[in-house]
């Protein structure tokens, strides 16, 4: 199996108000299969969005180093990493929409700004999006509005437009119902299958994600662990993931578990 | 944990030497995003019109004010020695080498700087600058650049209203109101202001409009970054207020380097 991305020994620490240093991420080493769905788990502040700007070049990590693609994120210059980033995709916590551009300006800036394709052939492209994902007729909507999942799935058009390699999902389902963050887990299992991209979610509805996980890492006071699926997290001997998985997993886990 | 003084005044030092550095490579960075494809004329021309256009109504309402007050002002004191034939000149060289360029500078922070900061600031907190950096967008070719260019080129043109608006003031308050001659007012302005004088006006106005913009907008670009700014929409707040303050005393305090090297 192919590897997307790998982290080798990579740390990533912050300064401390009042001085000293935390670090978030200790020598930490994982791979991320390509085609696959990794989750990242893990309580507040313990590193899961710190990862996923490590991955995107958003930040810099203090040693080790990140492989994407075979191209070391930790090294490489700025007009290398710019392309490089032309390959993900990321759907944002707060879907990140531009509200002063409309839902069709949103989903086509890539487009206008990364590729010399005619505004016939982005329109084209666009509305096609925006109708797989069930979004037509909204295209002359601003982001102020749409419904959260509405957002969502906007956010998920425009990260799709450049064909992206590896997707990234920041809590995709923070502030959606549970019907609404069963649809769009849906809507990413169904866009995947068909796009065929490497994912990775950074969640806290790990009993929800279950489903689309074909891998899982938690992540805790710097150190991670990797799993292969959510009875060998039940099974772990470790303290805090046997914490982890009454705390955040609780009933709905135990009912998944007994589902499946 | 508590700190001595000594350690405090390191910490508070080595804070304000990184926000310099990092300013300074943010100013490089939008001005190199002026020079990067695709060009964004459309943004451009939609910053002069929010920066240019969108301040003429406060700057014209400062200038007649300034200009009127120049006037009466000016009259009182020239009347003592029997001089009012001067006022034309008193008024036109301070509009021209002063407070063109400074009240300019300060009205277009206050109105087009804070909103600049305010709209950045928003938009890093809600990771809007994260996903152009995401889409390979260059923020600053996207988002600053044209703001700085725009900026560049209208506040050297709102100086030269506010000169003309000013002096027009002046002329009004002087000559219509306490019956100056018309002719020593002009005549006093046409020979007392240089091409130098008017140089300086407008060199200044270029610096203040550079700093306004570099000020704002870095700040915006930054909220996150500003220590003791909080979180959210209140950092979003804070960085603005900050903005408009820093920029002001850095155009007041490049208002007197400028005038001792230049005059």
């Amino acid at each position: 199996m192919s590897t997307a991305i790998e982290f080798k020994n990579v740390i990533k620490a912050f300064p401390k108000r009042g001085g000293g240093v935390q670090t978030v991420l200790d020598q930490v080493s994982f791979s991320i299969p390509a085609g696959k769905t990794t989750v990242i788990a893990g309580g507040s502040g313990q590193g899961k969005s710190v990862t996923l700007k490590l991955i995107l070049g958003l930040m810099r990590a203090d040693g080790g180093q990140i492989i994407v693609q075979g191209n070391d994120v930790t090294t490489i210059d700025g007009r290398a990493l710019e392309e490089l980033r032309t390959r993900f995709g990321v759907l944002f916590q707060g879907s990140a929409l531009f509200d002063s551009l409309t839902v069709y300006e949103n989903v086509a800036l890539p487009l206008r700004e990364r590729t010399k394709k005619g505004e016939k052939e982005i329109q084209d492209q666009v509305m096609s999006t925006l109708a797989r994902l069930d979004l037509t007729g909204h295209e002359n909507k601003y982001p102020a509005q749409l419904s959260g999942g509405m957002k969502k799935r906007v956010g998920l058009a425009r990260a799709l437009q450049l064909k992206p390699e590896i997707m990234l999902f920041d809590e995709p389902t923070t502030g959606l119902d549970p019907v609404m963050t069963q649809d769009i887990y849906h809507l990413f299992a169904e866009t995947q299958a068909q796009e065929g991209f490497s994912s990775i979610i950074v969640s806290h509805d790990i009993p929800k994600v279950f489903n689309l996980a074909d891998q899982v890492i938690i992540l805790h006071e710097g150190k991670m662990d990797v799993f292969s699926s959510p009875e060998e997290i039940q099974w772990s001997a470790k303290e805090h993931i046997r914490e982890f998985v009454l705390t955040t997993m609780g009933e709905i886990y135990q009912s998944h578990l007994v589902e499946r | 944990m508590h700190r001595n003084p000594i350690e405090r005044f390191g910490d508070t030092g080595l804070y304000a030497l990184q926000d310099l550095g990092r300013m300074a490579i943010y100013l490089a960075k939008a001005i190199r995003g002026l020079f990067r494809r695709p060009f964004r004329f459309r943004e451009v021309l939609r910053q002069i019109q929010f920066i240019g256009a969108g301040s003429l109504t406060v700057i014209i309402c400062t200038a007649a004010s300034t200009g009127m007050v120049l006037g009466l002002q000016g009259y009182y004191s020239l009347h003592k020695f029997g001089a009012e034939g001067m006022l034309g000149s008193a008024v036109s060289l301070t509009l021209i080498m002063e407070l063109g360029p400074v009240l300019t500078a300060l009205m277009v922070a206050g109105r087009a700087g804070s909103a600049m900061c305010a709209e950045l600031g928003i938009m890093r907190i809600s990771e809007q600058i994260d996903a152009l950096d995401c889409m390979a967008i260059d923020p600053f070719r996207y988002l600053i650049s044209p703001k700085f260019l725009a900026a560049l080129l209208s506040v050297p043109l709102l100086t030269v209203i506010f000169d003309v608006v000013g002096i027009g003031g002046g002329y009004v308050a002087g000559v219509t109101l306490m019956g100056v001659n018309p002719g020593s007012y002009i005549e006093g302005m046409r020979s007392s202001v240089t091409n130098h004088d008017i140089q300086l006006g407008v060199i200044k106005s270029f610096v203040f409009g550079l700093l306004v913009v570099w000020i704002c907008t870095g700040r915006g670009y930054f909220v996150k970054e500003i220590r003791g700014a909080g979180f959210g929409a209140e950092s979003v707040g804070r960085a603005t207020t900050q903005a408009v303050v820093l920029s002001s005393i850095t155009v007041l305090v490049f208002d007197y380097l400028l005038t001792a090297v230049l005059l």
